[in-house]
């Protein structure tokens, strides 16, 4: 698996599939117990790399007892920038996050949303050629989510790799220009949005089904069910007559039929119906 | 600055921010005010004839006070340095907070090398600055002061450091209460240890003197709080504690000889190697 400079990687899979665990592999923060990887150039674990790294972790805290502003001196000083860098990197990360007018507030005042947007700053620093986000949005609201997806854009503008972990697969859909779907440590599938979503979903609002007619529709593909609604996420539409057909000879009452473009999200779960 | 610097520097900006000197430097000032009124009692003490003690006998007395004050001062000390430093970095690797320092360029040796220093020059300097107080208050109210200062200050200073070496090391691998009660624990039973080792001393009991020898050997607390001691007993009292031979030295209080210099370089020897363990558990911790 290999992520080009330039490109906005989205990695995902359900929770403890091992996307935490791989971006920290290839940050050096965890010793792989077998194989290896490269990242810039470099075998992972190498120190000096990481002066060309930006990393805003899924669980984090920042010194409370630190301002902003501080916290990004900190990070300065750690990556390290020149001195004569100092204060435009910092100013602009302040910008980019729209913390600028809360620059010099204690962390330990800053809501959770604001403490990510702190991060992104500080991962921004430096100007990176590879940065990793592992969930940078789950605690933004919808203008925050909003304004990620920009700088995620711009960072991919200017050259740089984007490494991006989230479960906000609509997220993902917009941002990415290629995903992984990794499940229980393994890579299950990955290419481009279009080689992974070539495929059709079909969506069909129906009553009168029990769990065993539901059960005998498993020949029509992976089935995510939300209620009334039924929704095959890997159905050709030629199938559509076929499986309506069938429905209807079960007792079932059809309301609605909507074939579509697999999302991601359908695609997602279809990928993981078929590892388990 | 290179990093470990940086880390140090946060380290002692941390416990600023955090009103920790703050409150340890009140709290200084206030035991120091009231141990100079107490000893300066002392001087106002009459005997029968109705006249007030003669300067030796002030000096003797004003002599094993000040080990009972210091004593405090290295409870204060060790305590501090095992509260603080149990958490240093447990807490921090709980809370994420590593994770974004360790993406940097930044080594995890660096980390431990650098919190160490932090923290022992908080150590250095409350010891430092609490000793000259102390004594400078003695000195004012009874013309006291202890022979050997320098020293003095220095075995004080060591004994916080060692508390620090340990709850750091446990640090690296246990929660900040768990390791800061373990350092603490550490603490007390190297002090009975010493007391038990005394009392072998005393009663001439090669083997339950070996456990005296034994303690300070795994933690050298109470072997670097004789040397403190030893520093503040003078000559008067060392050629009585002397006199009085194995039953002399049986004294968790007293100290007739100063700590051997093959002791004085294992101490040396624990430091690297408590660092040392400490790098080692905190590289192969997972984060």
């Amino acid at each position: 698996m290999t992520v080009p400079r330039g490109e906005v990687f989205g990695f995902l899979g359900p929770n403890g599939a091992g996307k935490t665990t791989a971006v920290k592999l290839l940050l050096g923060l965890l010793a792989p117990t077998a194989g290896e990887a490269w990242v810039l150039g470099q075998r992972i674990g190498d120190l000096q790399t990481r002066r060309r790294i930006g990393y805003l972790p899924e669980l984090f805290r920042y010194q409370g007892w630190l301002s902003a502003r501080e916290v990004l001196v900190l990070h300065c000083e750690l990556a390290p920038l020149p001195r004569s860098r100092w204060k435009e990197a910092i100013e602009g990360a302040l910008d980019i996050v729209g913390l600028s007018d809360r620059a010099d507030d204690r962390v330990a005042t800053f809501s959770k949303g604001m403490q990510q947007r702190l991060g992104l700053g500080a991962a921004l620093l430096g100007e990176p050629e590879l940065v990793f986000l592992d969930e940078p949005t789950s605690a933004l609201d919808p203008v925050g989510r909003h304004d990620v997806r920009q700088v995620i854009r711009d960072l991919s503008s200017r050259g740089a790799a984007v490494f991006l972990n989230s479960h906000l697969l609509s997220e993902v859909e917009q941002v990415c220009d290629r995903v992984a779907v990794v499940d229980q440590g393994r890579v299950i599938a990955s290419g481009t949005m279009d080689q992974l979503l070539s495929g059709s979903a079909v969506r069909v609002r129906v009553t009168g089904l029990d769990a065993a007619s539901r059960a005998k529709l498993a020949g029509f593909g992976p089935l995510d069910e939300e209620g009334d609604q039924l929704t095959f996420t890997a159905l050709a539409p030629d199938r559509v007559p076929e499986l309506v057909s069938q429905i209807v000879a079960m007792g079932g009452r059809v309301y609605e039929v909507a074939p579509r473009h697999q999302t991601l999200e359908d695609r997602f779960l279809q990928l993981l119906h078929e590892d388990r | 600055m290179p990093p470990v610097l940086v880390i140090a520097r946060l380290t002692v900006q941390e416990s600023s921010r955090r009103r920790l000197l703050l409150a340890l430097v009140v709290l200084t000032l206030i035991v120091v005010g009231f141990s100079a009124w107490g000893f300066n009692k002392i001087t106002t003490v009459t005997g029968r004839s109705g006249v007030t003690l003669p300067h030796d006998q002030v000096e003797l007395i004003s002599s094993q006070l000040l080990i009972v004050v210091t004593f405090m001062y290295s409870g204060v000390l060790a305590l501090s340095a095992a509260v603080v430093a149990g958490p240093l970095i447990s807490s921090e690797v709980e809370s994420g907070l590593l994770l974004s320092i360790l993406a940097r360029p930044v080594r995890r040796s660096e980390v431990v090398i650098g919190k160490w220093l932090g923290l022992g020059a908080l150590v250095a300097v409350y010891a430092g600055g609490s000793a000259f107080l102390e004594m400078a208050a003695v000195d004012w109210a009874t013309g006291y002061v202890p022979p050997h200062p320098i020293e003095l200050t220095l075995f004080v200073c060591a004994e916080g450091l060692a508390l620090l070496s340990l709850g750091l090391l446990l640090s690296t691998r246990l929660s900040g209460i768990t390791g800061g009660v373990i350092a603490l624990v550490a603490w007390l039973m190297g002090w009975i240890g010493g007391v038990v080792g005394d009392i072998g001393t005393g009663l001439q009991n090669q083997a339950v003197e070996n456990i005296g020898t034994v303690s300070r050997l795994i933690l050298p607390t109470d072997g670097l709080w004789r040397g403190a001691v030893y520093a503040m007993e003078p000559d008067a009292v060392l050629a009585s504690l002397r006199l009085a031979g194995t039953l002399g030295r049986a004294n968790p209080f007293s100290a007739v000889d100063p700590p051997p210099t093959a002791f004085l370089a294992w101490v040396v020897v624990w430091f690297a190697l408590m660092l040392a363990l400490s790098i080692w558990s905190f590289r192969t911790r997972e984060i």
